[in-house]
Parts: structure tokens; C-alpha cells; sequence
């Protein structure tokens, strides 16, 4: 007795759960439209922003856990004594022009122009890796000045919140090569440019968060 | 309504019965006034809920009874969906009865708080408490003495206990005096208890802290005033001084430990140990394929 | 080259887990043979292993879930029987084993039994009641289960290799940090419940985007079943809660593996930040679980009862009053680490709101059931006692709920008795009723009645004998994970609760001879028309099994009840509506994504475990890579031909028009 026999309730007919898998390619099949479920662009941007808040949820726990630890110093040096907001103030402007020419990858795409389209990837990459490289200068800094992770709760607080966006944004750098050579190899086909919709929105999202982290840990942090 | 004022009143009474019967020594059988307090509200917040648990339990069976397939006297309503005044007075029994016990709460919270001290025309007496791995340590700063795994207290007089933890949270409790509280390492917390009637009440901790948790209990010995004095001269006549190569002794994995005094005590000790000038305890060393895969309590 | 992972990892001189494992080991391996021997292997990889069919996504989210809860009550069995004996004396189990199965108990029954349960339901029945084809992301659906399939894994994996958490279920700082906890259980429980935490986010993302974006024409949102809309509320808060437990987690593990100062307690770190966090997942938690069970109660009651759900409005608006409120209560956890009245208060009386949310919905079902038709199949019979059962443990929930009675209750046997009171009496009875009311719709044939009866009576029975005496035990001051103790009262009250695990045992023994004994009786208890229950909503509108595409024509939807409504009118002209035109049907082709992913994410979270960082870099190689190959494929989705699903439709037709002709009018 098998698994099969247990399911199958019909005696003739085709196989439920064969039926049309001998054919292939693209149709006008039914089931998405009017009254009824939304069209696949709608869902996945949906699913996605639901995705997003939840990372954002994720980072309001870190914020939180920064925020109740931001004293927790244990003799250790402060905020105000380690931030260069000069340095930082860079990166914020790298993040900020990399999410502008996300946006005009965006534009190119809408217009089918895949020359704009690499340009405008290969100068968010650039951007990107430029905040990560200076990021992590920072935290070599950091850890050589003896104010490593493990010097203290604020410095583990610290190293976490930041370094967390700092993952998501080299993640992100991960996934910006794998849309370029998508867009390659496949062209701007709907579930491509689909894709590539959720990175932009990614992408922004990180910008929004860094905005967040900015003002919380450096502006606040550095004055405090 | 009168059903449930009848409840209000015969349901604490069965319950007290049921405790007298069943349950001595829990927290059913208080012998100071923090825990008869504790008991009163818990046997008052019952008693509300009961007034509607009940009735809803019997509803629940006698609705799912009577409206059977088989009974052909029930009426079928399938068109009974909605009703506004059901709708009112579901939401509004809930709701009242909330309300009520949200008195209940707010109040008894505020006079219940473990860090309120309790009226008494005695000073209190003043108890430090440091959990260990796996025992609990009680030193009197008043009276310069110190005890592991017992606590001798004078009845009638009310304690002011500082609670630490030397390594992993524990919670202190002692289930017939009343409420419990966290100890936790680098942090001082307070209690206020009082024993009102002599007696042996067991104490142990509430928060699971590691493999040795199940030995972690001590005997709570209320007693008359001056055998207080005289337990207290006892002690100052016998056994070692806690100073801090004998709190570093202490500070080691055990379970199960005896009761044992110390004829005096490091003044500051307690201080250490919350300000972490003492280090929190160690962990466990050996074991089963080493430390790092399966560690064993002790060493 | 293997980390920390050596021969002496193995407990070779510890019995029980060895004789455990070895028995676990030899039935994974005997199926295994069977399957690879009997030739079922293609079978098995082409319709389950990599489905993307929500439907079967949801049965093996279940059957996980019924082996994951045999194996922790297996733990649970353990635990009663050593307090039966461990009265001033060892028991069978010293400490260090002792305090792993209690460990093991709570994290499995939470995440791998309770949660795969619920989350499996929703998934096979939601897209059913919304009237469409299937969920929003069927191919992260199936990640999704697989990653929750890994962390099970993991955690018994644990068995055998090295240990499991000592810490309890949630692993408290500083007793998890390495000082006191050097050994590898922590990291399994870390990694295990990341991985799956993982797994269930997937899930609930692809729930609410299913419930949101993906309905029938016309299926609006007081339309949709109660059960939709506990799926979406637990969805929800899956969405808004996990999050905070992956943080928590992750700050932990960098504790534990880089020395960091989170929740230590050197540097500043604050132990207490971990409660409040993992509380503020923990409690809605409780909500993602017991609010779907809610809804599974409110569709049974309402079917056996022969009328639509009572005040559905108002069973909506508590669900949703319920979903927020759960975010304001985590406090109660822990009244008693000294937070000061005002605090302790405003947690008290926020946790005793949410029991009016919860009140209301247990009238509402008491006046769906009033002016009804009760029939008492198995289903309803864990319904009802499910009323009786949740209401004593709502009750003893308000009363942790009090601050001045959680002083003297807390962390006791009376606390372990209240959450076995709402978990047991809310979430596994409403698992065993939504398994016994939707298993004739999954395989097309109903469960045996009289083994389900057998079942929830001993079960019942046996909740009750088990936990009665421990909330007497509680009330005697005794608290909870004492491997063993010296203090005579409560010593008849373990010996109760140990009966009562037996009479469990013949409860659970019941429900395996029922699945046994309705598939050899298959063809007797065999569901032509596909509503076998006399349903009220959609999923019964189509054939059991539903076929991949669930409907030939997207229902339309004009009602609250939306296929009672069309069964009514096929009963009062006594024909169905007419045959519609059918077209041809679009679905995701099949992907090995999520099974390979999963096996990648086990490689990397054992390596992890382990500290085989080679491992680890491997495996993350690997499942990246596994998701390039799956963006690059070029054809998503194939194309059901019209004639064949006019075929499968018009025998779903002809069945029901049969069950017409016979029906001799409303249910007597």
C-alpha cells in the first residue's frame, strides 16, 4: 500500500496532480483579475513589503537593545569619544547616492534600456561597497583602539546594530550582481523585472533604516 | 445574579476547606500577613471568575445537550446569527468582570509590592540573601553573623531582605510566607516578609538556575524573639568567619549543601558581590567528552 | 577540521538516549528501505518532496508536527514518571539528563509540534476557504516547511550527538551563556529554532499576502471564514513577533560564539533585556497559536451545529482586539523580578483584557450552538471539550494574571498547569479536531469515528487526571524543573499526574490505531462528494482530494457562507448550477528548491553547532546557489489543458449530483 493508493480517490480519469505537466511555456490562463486574486506585480510587491517590515521589526529590536545599553559603557570609552562623523557623514552620502541610481536602474528598466540599466547597477554597487569598505575601516579602527565588541554591552549593542545593516547592505551588494547578470542572461521578462522591483525595494529600505541608525547612533551618540 | 453573589460567598469557603484538608505548607497555608494577603486575593480573584466560569461551563454543557441532532423538543434556529442584545451583554460580562478585577489588581499590586515595607511598630530586621551555585547564603549585617541553607528569623518582626545572586538568576521564595522575588547577579533587589506564628517553613528557589537547582532548598526557622538573640549568640560562638577566602570556598559548585553559621562576616561582602568587585561565580568544568560538548556541575 | 566535534560527542554510556536513538534509527532507516525498495522513491520526490501544492505543503507540515509531539511526549512521559519516583531520591534520570528533556520538551512541542501543526492547517486549508488556487509564493511555501524540517532535525540530532539546551525552553541568561552553559545544547537550541524561525516567517509572509492579495471574485473581508481570519491575525503577528525572537536569538549567539556583552553578566550586560525581548515574542506567540485554534473551533462548532457562526462580526473584531493587545502584556512573565507597582499593575490588568476578547468568542460559540442541530462527530467533541477545558485554563491564566497571586505562583507547578491547561486544551485539541475535520478533504477519506472517540475521551480524561494534581502541587509551593525533591506532600500528586500521563498514552495509543485502522478501511469511510460534514464553506465545494488546481472555475462568492449558500440553492431548485466553460488552468511547476536549501541550511546549522567553519561556508555557497538555479529557471509554471480539468470537474459534478438525489431534506 503505498501513499498513492491512499490518496487516489477516483478510479479513472487522469491523475490530479499529473494532468498538464507534459506542457510547457506561457499562457492567458485564468485566475488572476478583476473581483478576484491580484495580479502576480501586485502580490509579490506586497509580500515583499510585508517581508520588509518584519526586517524592520528585526532592527527595532536592536535599536531597542542599543538604546537600554547605550550607558552600559563598563569603564569603557562612549559614543561621544569613538564616532567621526565625518567619516560616517560619507557614508551616509554614498547610501544615499546609491539609492539614487537604484532609482534611475529603476527608470531604465521601466524604459527597457539595459545599457542605463548596467550603468546605473555597476554606480550602486560602487556606492555600495564604498559605505561596506568604510564601514568596516571603521571597525578595524574600532577593535585596534581596544573598543572591540567584546569591550562592553554598549560596544556589543553598538557593533551589532550597525553591523547588522552592514550585512544586509553586503547582501544586498550580493544580490545587486545576481539581478545584473539575470537581466544578462534573461532580459527584462516579467518575473526578472519583478525580482528587480523587490531589490529596489530592498535596496531603499536599507537607505531608510541607515537613516534611522544614522540619527540614532552617530547624531545622538556623538553629541551625547 | 443572586446564583453568583451565592458563589461569591460559598465558593472561598470551599476552597478554604479544601486547604485545610489538603493543602498545608503550600501557599494555601500563610503564616504571615504578606501571604494571607496573597491568599485572600487569590482566593477573592477566583471566586469572581467563578461566578461566570461556572455558569458558562454548564451553559456550554447544557446547550451542546439539549440542542443534540436527536432531540426533536429543541427548536433549530438557523437563522438565530445575530443578536444585539447578546452581542451587549457578551461583551459586557467579560468586561465587567474585568473591570472588577482590574480594581483588584491595580490595588493589590500597590500594596503587595515586595518593596513596600510592612507596617509594624518593630524595626525590621535586616536579611542580605546571595544565591549561589546551588545554595543560599543569609548574612545579618546587624548581627555580623551568617548562615547557608537556613534562616532564622524572630517572629512577629518584620524582614527586610536585599536579595544578589552570586552567578545565574534565581528566584527566593518561600512559599508560606508569601510573595517571591528575583536575585540576579550585579543587581540588589527587596523583599518585606514577616513570620507571624513560630514554626519550620521550607524555602527553595522558583527559577531553574542549572543541574544542581533541585538541591537548592533551606528551612526558614521562625522564632520567638529571644531565641532569636540566643540562636544568633550561638552562632557567633562556633564555626569559621566568612571573610573572603571563605566566600571564595563558598563560591564553588555544590547541591545539597547542610546547614552551617558563621560567626562573622566581611562587613562588605554583600557589597561586593552586587557592585561585582567579587566576579560572578564560574561555570561547570567537567564531563562527558569535555566541557566545551557536555559539561558536569562541581569538578 | 571538525571543530569542536569528536567520537566522545556520542553518549555511549548513557542508555536511554542511546536505546532511543537507536530505535528512531532503525524505523527512519526500515522506512527508508521501504521507500527506496518498494520503488517509491520517484513517487515520493515528485509529489511531496518537491511539491510546491499548499496541500501538500500543509499534510507534511502535520505529519511533522504528529511526529515531532510523539517525541515530545515521549519527554513528557520521562518527566511525570521520574517525579513519580524521584521523592528523596535520584529516579532514573540524573540532572543533566533530566534538565535536557524538559528543555527538549518545551522547544518541541512549541516550535516543532504546536507551530508546524497550526501553520500546516492554515496552509492546506486558507487558500481552499479563499476559493483560489493557491498561496501567494508556493515555492518559498515549500522553503518554508523545510526549514522548519531542518530544525527539527537538529534538535534530535542532539540526541545522539552531544546534548540539548539544560536551560529550559526559552534559554534564560546568564545559565545560557557560555560561563555556565560551555557545552553545544544551547547553540542546538539556537540554530534549531533560528533555522525554523526562518522557515516560519516564510510562512506567515506568504499567509497574509495570500489572505490579503489572493481571494474569489467577490470573497470579501466579511466574507471570508473565521478561520481566514485567525489565519491572518497569527499570521500577523508571526510577522510582527519573529522578528524579535531571531534578534533575541542572534544577540545570544553573538554572546555565546564572539563574546559579546548582551546578556552577560560582565561588561555591562543585561540579562533581564533578554525576558523582556523574548517575551515580547513569547507572548504573542502564545497568540499565533492558540488564535488559529480559535478559528478551527469556531468552523467546526458552527458545521456540527448546523447554523453559521454566531456574532461573526464580533468574533472578528475579538481577534483582532485580541492580535494587538497580545503585544502589551509580556511583562506578566515575570511580575515577580521586581518592576515596581505601577508596572506590575499595568501588565496585570492589560493580560486580564485580553481574556474579554477570549470571553466573547466563547459565548459567541455558545449561541452558535444554541437553536442548533449539535451532532456530536469526533471534531465537535474536541470543540466541546475544548469550551469546558479552556475556560478553567483562561481562568487560572487571569489569575497568574494578578500580580499579588503570581508572587506566589509563579514559576510553579501551577504556572506549568495553566499553560498545559490553554495549550493542551486550546491548540492540540483544536490540531486533533481540525485533523479528524479536514483528513476526509486531504485523502478523500473520512477517520475512523469510534478510535476518535476512544481518543478524546482518553485524552480528556487523562489532561485532566495530569494536571488537576499539579495545579494542587503548585498551590503546595512546589515549582516547576526539580529533577527530583524531598518534600512529602506533593508526592501523591506526581503519582496522580503519572496516571495521568498513561491514560494519555491510551489517547495517544487510540489516534495511531485510528490512522491505522481508516487506512485499511479506506474504501468504507471513503468521501465521494467532497462534503462530508454537510460544510458551509468553500473548501467543500470541491473534491476530496481537491485536485492541484482546487477549483476548475474560480467560485463567486455572494454571501458570508459562501458554499452553503450554493448548496442550498442546488437543494431548493434540486440541480446544480450549470456546467461552466472551462478554460484552461495556469500552476507552479513543481521545485526542489526548498528540499535542497533545507539540506544546505542543516549542513550549515550542524557546522555551526560544531564550529566547522569550513562547513558553514559551504553550506551557505550551497544555498545560495540553490536559489540562483531556482531564479534562473525559464518556465515557472505549466498549463492544465481545458478537457482535462472539464474531466476532473464534471466527476466532482456528477458525485454531488448523486448526494442531491438522495438528499432527503435539511439534516434530521
Amino acid at each position: 500500500m503505498t501513499a498513492a493508493d491512499i490518496t487516489r480517490g477516483r478510479p479513472t480519469g487522469p491523475d490530479p496532480y499529473r494532468v498538464g505537466h507534459s506542457s510547457h511555456g506561457h499562457s492567458r490562463a485564468p485566475g488572476h483579475g478583476e473581483g478576484g486574486p491580484a495580479p502576480k506585480r501586485i502580490v509579490v510587491a506586497y509580500g515583499f513589503w510585508i517581508f520588509l517590515l518584519s526586517d524592520i521589526v528585526m532592527f527595532s529590536a536592536f535599536f531597542a537593545a542599543y538604546a537600554v545599553l547605550q550607558g552600559a559603557t563598563a569603564g569603557g570609552p562612549t559614543g561621544a569619544e569613538l564616532f567621526d562623523l565625518r567619516i560616517t557623514a560619507i557614508e551616509t552620502a554614498c547610501l544615499l547616492a546609491s539609492s539614487f541610481t537604484c532609482g534611475l536602474a529603476s527608470l531604465s528598466v521601466e524604459a527597457r534600456k539595459p545599457l542605463w540599466f548596467y550603468a546605473a547597477m555597476a554606480l550602486t554597487f560602487v556606492f555600495g561597497a564604498a559605505f561596506i569598505l568604510l564601514e568596516i575601516r571603521e571597525f578595524i579602527e574600532l577593535v585596534d583602539k581596544g573598543a572591540g565588541p567584546t569591550r562592553s554591552a554598549f560596544l556589543s549593542a553598538f557593533f551589532t546594530l550597525v553591523g547588522c545593516h552592514g550585512l544586509h547592505v553586503g547582501a544586498g551588494l550580493l544580490w545587486l550582481l545576481t539581478m545584473m547578470a539575470q537581466i544578462f542572461a534573461k532580459g527584462f521578462r516579467p518575473d526578472i523585472v519583478r525580482r528587480f522591483m523587490c531589490f529596489s525595494l530592498f535596496w531603499h529600505a536599507l537607505d531608510i533604516i541607515w537613516v534611522a541608525l544614522f540619527t540614532v547612533v552617530y547624531l545622538l551618540g556623538a553629541g551625547a | 445574579m443572586r446564583a453568583g453573589a451565592l458563589l461569591l460567598r460559598t465558593v472561598p469557603v470551599a476552597a478554604i476547606g479544601f486547604c485545610l484538608g489538603g493543602c498545608q505548607h503550600g501557599v494555601l497555608d500563610p503564616k504571615g500577613p504578606v501571604g494571607a494577603a496573597e491568599r485572600t486575593i487569590l482566593l477573592n480573584s477566583l471566586a469572581i471568575m467563578l461566578a461566570i466560569v461556572i455558569p458558562t461551563i454548564v451553559a456550554t454543557l447544557a446547550f451542546a445537550w439539549w440542542f443534540r441532532a436527536s432531540n426533536t423538543r429543541a427548536r433549530y434556529r438557523p437563522d438565530f446569527v445575530y443578536s444585539g442584545k447578546v452581542e451587549l451583554i457578551v461583551w459586557s460580562i467579560p468586561t465587567l468582570v474585568i473591570l472588577f478585577l482590574g480594581g483588584v489588581i491595580w490595588v493589590g499590586s500597590h500594596q503587595l509590592d515586595p518593596y513596600r515595607p510592612l507596617a509594624s511598630d518593630q524595626k525590621p530586621l535586616e536579611v542580605q540573601v546571595v544565591s549561589l551555585d546551588w545554595k543560599w547564603l543569609f548574612i545579618y549585617p546587624e548581627q555580623n553573623v551568617a548562615a547557608v541553607n537556613q534562616l532564622v528569623v524572630p517572629a512577629g518582626r518584620p524582614v527586610h531582605f536585599t536579595l544578589t545572586s552570586a552567578s545565574v538568576m534565581n528566584v527566593f521564595f518561600v512559599p508560606q510566607l508569601g510573595s517571591m522575588i528575583y536575585t540576579m547577579n550585579g543587581m540588589a533587589t527587596q523583599l518585606h516578609l514577616q513570620a507571624d506564628q513560630e514554626g519550620e517553613f521550607a524555602g527553595r528557589s522558583a527559577m531553574f538556575s542549572g543541574d544542581g537547582f533541585p538541591g537548592m532548598f533551606f528551612t526558614v526557622k521562625a522564632v520567638p524573639g529571644d531565641a532569636f538573640d540566643g540562636w544568633v549568640q550561638t552562632a557567633q560562638g562556633a564555626g569559621a568567619a566568612l571573610d573572603r577566602a571563605a566566600y571564595a570556598q563558598l563560591n564553588r559548585k555544590t547541591s545539597f549543601d547542610p546547614p552551617t553559621t558563621y560567626l562573622s562576616v566581611d562587613p562588605h561582602l554583600f557589597h561586593a558581590i552586587v557592585s561585582q568587585e567579587l566576579p560572578p561565580q564560574p561555570g561547570p568544568d567537567q564531563g562527558r567528552g569535555g566541557p566545551d560538548i557536555s559539561p558536569k556541575p562541581g569538578g | 577540521m571538525l571543530g569542536k566535534l569528536n567520537w566522545d560527542a556520542v553518549p555511549w554510556h548513557e542508555p536511554i538516549p542511546m536505546i532511543a536513538s537507536g530505535t528512531v534509527a532503525l524505523v527512519i532507516l526500515g522506512v527508508i528501505a521501504w521507500v527506496v525498495l518498494g520503488g517509491h522513491l520517484p513517487y515520493l520526490w515528485r509529489e511531496w518532496i518537491t511539491s510546491v501544492d499548499h496541500k501538500r505543503i500543509g499534510v507534511m507540515y502535520v505529519l511533522l508536527a504528529c511526529v515531532m509531539l510523539l517525541r515530545g511526549f515521549a519527554d513528557a512521559v520521562m518527566m511525570r514518571s521520574q517525579h513519580a519516583v524521584a521523592f528523596k531520591a535520584a529516579g532514573f534520570l540524573p540532572p543533566e539528563h533530566y534538565n535536557q528533556i524538559f528543555s527538549a520538551h518545551g522547544t518541541i512541542m512549541i516550535f516543532f509540534g504546536a507551530m508546524p501543526f497550526v501553520i500546516g492547517l492554515m496552509n492546506f486549508v486558507v487558500p481552499l476557504q479563499l476559493g483560489v488556487r493557491d498561496v501567494a509564493f508556493p515555492t518559498l511555501n515549500s522553503v518554508g516547511f523545510w526549514l522548519t524540517a531542518t530544525g527539527a532535525l537538529l534538535v534530535n540530532i542532539s540526541l545522539v550527538i552531544g546534548e540539548f539546551a539544560r536551560t529550559g525552553w526559552l534559554p534564560y541568561p546568564p545559565l545560557s551563556e557560555t560561563t555556565y552553559s560551555p557545552g553545544v545544547g544551547v547553540d542546538y537550541y539556537l540554530w534549531a529554532v533560528q533555522i525554523s524561525g526562518v522557515g516560519t516567517l516564510i510562512g506567515g509572509v506568504n499567509i497574509v499576502t495570500t489572505i490579503l492579495k489572493m481571494r474569489a471574485p467577490g470573497m470579501g473581508y466579511l466574507r471570508m471564514p473565521m478561520f481566514c481570519w485567525t489565519a491572518l491575525a497569527s499570521s500577523l503577528l508571526i510577522v510582527a513577533a519573529f522578528p524579535i525572537l531571531t534578534a533575541t536569538l542572534a544577540m545570544l549567539t553573538l554572546d555565546r560564539y564572539l563574546g559579546f556583552h548582551f546578556f552577560t553578566n560582565e561588561a555591562g550586560g543585561n540579562p533581564m533585556m533578554f525576558m523582556n525581548l523574548i517575551w515580547a515574542w513569547g507572548h504573542p506567540e502564545v497568540y499565533i497559536l492558540v488564535l488559529p485554534a480559535f478559528g478551527i473551533f469556531s468552523e467546526v462548532i458552527s458545521t456540527f451545529s448546523s447554523k453559521p457562526l454566531f456574532g461573526y462580526r464580533s468574533m472578528v473584531a475579538a481577534t483582532l482586539f485580541i492580535c494587538i493587545v497580545s503585544f502589551t502584556v509580556w511583562l506578566h512573565h515575570f511580575f515577580t523580578m521586581g518592576a515596581g507597582a505601577d508596572v506590575n499593575a499595568f501588565f496585570g490588568i492589560a493580560t486580564s483584557i485580553i481574556a474579554v476578547g477570549t470571553g466573547v468568542k466563547v459565548y459567541n460559540w455558545l449561541f452558535t450552538m444554541y437553536g442548533g442541530r449539535i451532532r456530536f462527530d469526533t471534531p465537535m467533541l474536541w470543540s466541546l471539550g475544548f469550551m469546558v477545558t479552556f475556560v478553567i485554563g483562561g481562568m487560572t491564566g487571569v489569575l497568574l494574571a494578578v500580580p499579588p497571586a503570581d508572587f506566589v505562583l509563579h514559576n510553579s507547578m501551577f504556572l506549568v498547569a495553566h499553560f498545559h491547561n490553554v495549550i493542551i486544551g486550546g491548540v492540540i485539541f483544536a490540531a486533533f479536531a481540525g485533523l479528524t475535520y479536514w483528513f476526509p478533504k486531504a485523502f478523500g477519506f473520512r477517520l475512523h469515528e469510534g478510535w476518535g472517540k476512544a481518543a478524546f475521551w482518553f485524552t480528556l480524561a487523562g489532561f485532566y487526571l495530569t494536571f488537576m494534581p499539579l495545579y494542587v502541587a503548585g498551590l503546595l509551593g512546589m515549582t516547576r524543573r526539580m529533577q527530583r525533591y524531598d518534600f512529602e506532600p506533593w508526592h501523591p500528586w506526581m503519582i496522580a499526574a503519572a496516571l495521568g500521563t498513561v491514560v494519555i498514552a491510551a489517547g495517544v495509543a487510540c489516534q495511531i490505531i485510528q490512522l491505522v485502522v481508516s487506512i485499511r478501511q479506506r474504501d468504507r469511510l471513503r468521501d465521494v462528494t467532497g462534503d462530508p460534514w454537510d460544510g458551509r464553506s468553500l473548501e467543500w465545494a470541491t473534491a476530496s482530494p481537491p485536485p492541484t488546481f482546487n477549483f476548475a472555475t474560480l467560485p463567486n462568492v455572494s454571501a458570508e457562507e459562501p458554499y452553503w449558500e450554493i448548496k442550498q440553492r442546488a437543494r431548493e431548485q434540486n440541480k446544480l448550477r450549470d456546467e461552466p466553460e472551462y478554460e484552461e488552468i495556469e500552476m507552479p511547476r513543481n521545485s526542489p528548491t526548498g528540499f535542497v536549501c533545507a539540506f544546505f541550511a542543516t549542513l550549515m546549522g550542524f557546522a555551526l553547532i560544531w564550529q566547522i567553519w569550513w562547513l558553514v561556508g559551504l553550506g551557505f555557497v550551497g544555498a545560495y546557489v540553490t536559489f540562483v538555479v531556482f531564479a534562473w529557471r525559464d518556465v515557472p509554471e505549466y498549463i492544465i489543458p481545458a478537457h482535462d480539468v472539464a474531466l476532473l470537474d464534471r466527476q466532482n459534478r456528477s458525485a454531488r449530483k448523486d448526494a442531491l438525489s438522495t438528499y432527503a431534506g435539511p439534516a434530521e
